[in-house]
């Protein structure tokens, strides 16, 4: 049996691929619903290895290229690409973006509206990140869980994790050395007066933006990163900028209704890639930082290979103790 | 270089927004052989803390000159210098009372009246201002030991607008330590600072927001290292008319 603490998304991966190796695995989850202490009920639910590349390093195109696969089999995915644009004064920021990227295409304005006719007309350049994808957080925890169940994966709720565990994935909760927390904040939008069907991201020296559409005229908004623990929810300053920065995107925002706001705590050590630590006979993933749907794929695979050949010596073990 | 009585080697001052990771700050922090890195102070950090990456700065074993960045009235940087001061255990404080958020050009009224308080409260000023001399005067009246005169709006990496000012400045001020802050872009530009016989310079997203922060803060250490090298040597004039350097003694006769 292979026990994991935490029901979030890095626990959940985790289970979900252990538990297709044909393993028992039993996760212990605080909260009462699948993800409900988990910061990545906040996260965008983004695919998007190659825009990511700009400030990250390459793994997260390595680990992350295959991401959008895995996730089609648990949970719907929508590959729809991402559109990169920019406010004709932060010209400049497209170029160097593209510099420091790959994977995209460069297009026109005539392109934008075609990709999207809501933006017809409002941005003369863009890039256009074909590959990539996004998926709804909450549906795709809710998906996981369901998976992990129907392969026998046992997830126990309202109840702290047994001292020892094999696998620890509590992210800000865990003991690991060297974590930080790095808060981000969102707000829900609906606005069914303008139609965007794909990720979209806003350059801009001040309030880089990111607008994953959830369907049905919903969009999840977000884009602040602050070297902060605290919880409380966003300020006014964050929230004015993400709105404005969605107001430069398509003025139809301003009628926009808006739904919710969060904020939550995205664990990252010193070069904001995750890591998977052996300590004292527990196994931690933790260090997700703002890369949790597209890298929990690969890092799920990663422990499931550590675990897995450690099971198989299991009876060995225990015939040396009997 | 002298700053509030501590002996200060490296002539680069480095700000710690905006770069990729932790890490490649750290990396950077230490190509750059800076001593004094600026961390701003934000509410949010206050109220929940940064300790995680305040101790990622403490390990570059650099001095923190805690910053006042986004303060818009003299009430919220007086109470930012007070939080930072118990938050990181030091006097220092880098004054910015901004007075127009597109230009980020300092409201100096304001940073006047935050520098008397804040000096009469034991602090020691950094103040980040325009290169205006009666501005810098009252500064220095206020009890700030050293002027940090900006190159270009914060972020713009524009390099300097007006050399002519901080030359004037450097005439005006002359035993003041003068620290470029905010503006640079490129190397040329930070050497071009230094050329000037400014003190120091203060910088961060041109090393930050480089495609290699790394590497460019090797460049901008050489470049300040070059600049205050040419300043010291004491460069020749410009003249409008060509001046043959080769000798006219011992020229060939060919008739």
């Amino acid at each position: 049996m292979i026990t994991i603490a935490g029901a979030g998304l890095a626990g959940l991966a985790c289970a979900l691929e252990l538990a297709r190796r044909g393993a028992q695995v039993r996760v212990h989850e605080q909260g009462h619903t699948p993800g409900d202490s988990s910061v990545a009920r906040y996260a965008g639910g983004m695919l998007a290895p190659w825009c990511e590349r700009e400030s990250a390093e390459e793994e997260v195109i390595t680990l992350g290229a295959q991401a959008a696969d895995w996730w089609a089999e648990v949970t719907p995915v929508t590959r729809r690409g991402t559109l990169v644009v920019t406010p004709p004064r932060d010209r400049a920021a497209l170029q160097s973006f593209a510099r420091r990227t790959r994977g995209f295409c460069s297009v026109d304005r005539a392109e934008i509206g075609r990709l999207e006719p809501a933006l017809a007309g409002r941005f003369a350049q863009g890039l256009f990140f074909e590959q990539e994808a996004h998926l709804d957080p909450r549906s795709a925890l809710r998906d996981l869980t369901a998976k992990v169940q129907e392969l026998g994966g046992e997830i126990i709720y309202g109840a702290p994790a047994p001292a020892r565990v094999t696998l620890n994935c509590t992210g800000m909760a865990s003991p690991v050395k060297g974590l930080r927390p790095v808060r981000g904040e969102m707000a829900v939008l609906h606005c069914p007066d303008v139609q965007i069907t794909r990720t979209l991201r806003l350059l801009h020296p001040r309030m880089p933006l990111y607008l994953v559409p959830r369907g049905d005229g919903v969009y999840m908004i977000g884009g602040t990163m602050i070297e902060s623990s605290s919880t409380r929810p966003p300020t006014v300053r964050s929230l004015t900028e993400m709105l404005s920065a969605a107001f430069t995107l398509h003025p139809g925002f301003a009628e926009a209704s808006v739904l919710e706001t969060g904020a939550g705590l995205r664990p990252a050590f010193a070069d904001n890639l995750p890591r998977l630590i052996r300590q004292d006979g527990t196994l931690y993933l933790n260090g997700l930082y703002r890369h949790g749907f597209l890298l929990a794929p690969a890092l799920a695979a990663q422990a499931a290979d550590l675990l897995i050949p450690e099971k198989n010596h299991e009876p060995d073990r225990q015939r040396a103790t009997a | 270089m002298l700053i509030y009585g501590s002996e200060i080697h490296s002539r680069l001052l480095l700000g710690t927004a905006q770069y990729p990771s932790p890490a490649i700050l750290s990396e950077a922090i230490r190509a750059s052989g800076c001593e004094i890195i600026t961390v701003s102070l934000r509410r949010e950090t206050a109220d929940g803390s940064g300790a995680g990456f305040w101790e990622l700065l403490r390990d570059t074993g650099t001095r923190i000159l805690p910053n006042t960045a986004g303060c818009h009235s003299v009430q919220e940087a007086v109470t930012t210098a007070q939080m930072a001061r118990e938050v990181f255990g030091t006097n220092w404080i880098k004054l910015e009372v901004i007075g127009h958020s597109d230009t980020l050009q300092p409201n100096v009224f304001g940073l006047v009246e935050a520098a008397r308080i804040l000096c009469a409260d034991g602090f020691q000023v950094f103040p980040y201002t325009t290169d205006d001399l009666v501005v810098g005067e009252k500064l220095i009246e206020a009890g700030c030991d050293l002027l940090m005169p900006w190159g270009a709006p914060i972020g713009s990496g524009q390099g300097l607008r007006n050399p002519d000012a901080l030359r004037a400045m450097r005439a005006h001020f002359p035993d003041v330590p003068l620290i470029v802050d905010a503006g640079i872009g490129r190397p040329s530009d930070a050497a071009q600072a230094m050329e000037l016989g400014m003190d120091a310079v203060l910088l961060n997203t041109a090393i930050a927001q480089a495609g290699d922060p790394i590497g460019m803060a090797r460049a901008m250490a050489l470049a300040i290292q070059a600049g205050q090298a040419g300043f010291v040597a004491d460069p020749m004039e410009r003249r409008d008319m060509a001046v043959p350097s080769t000798p006219i003694l011992g020229l060939a006769e060919l008739a």
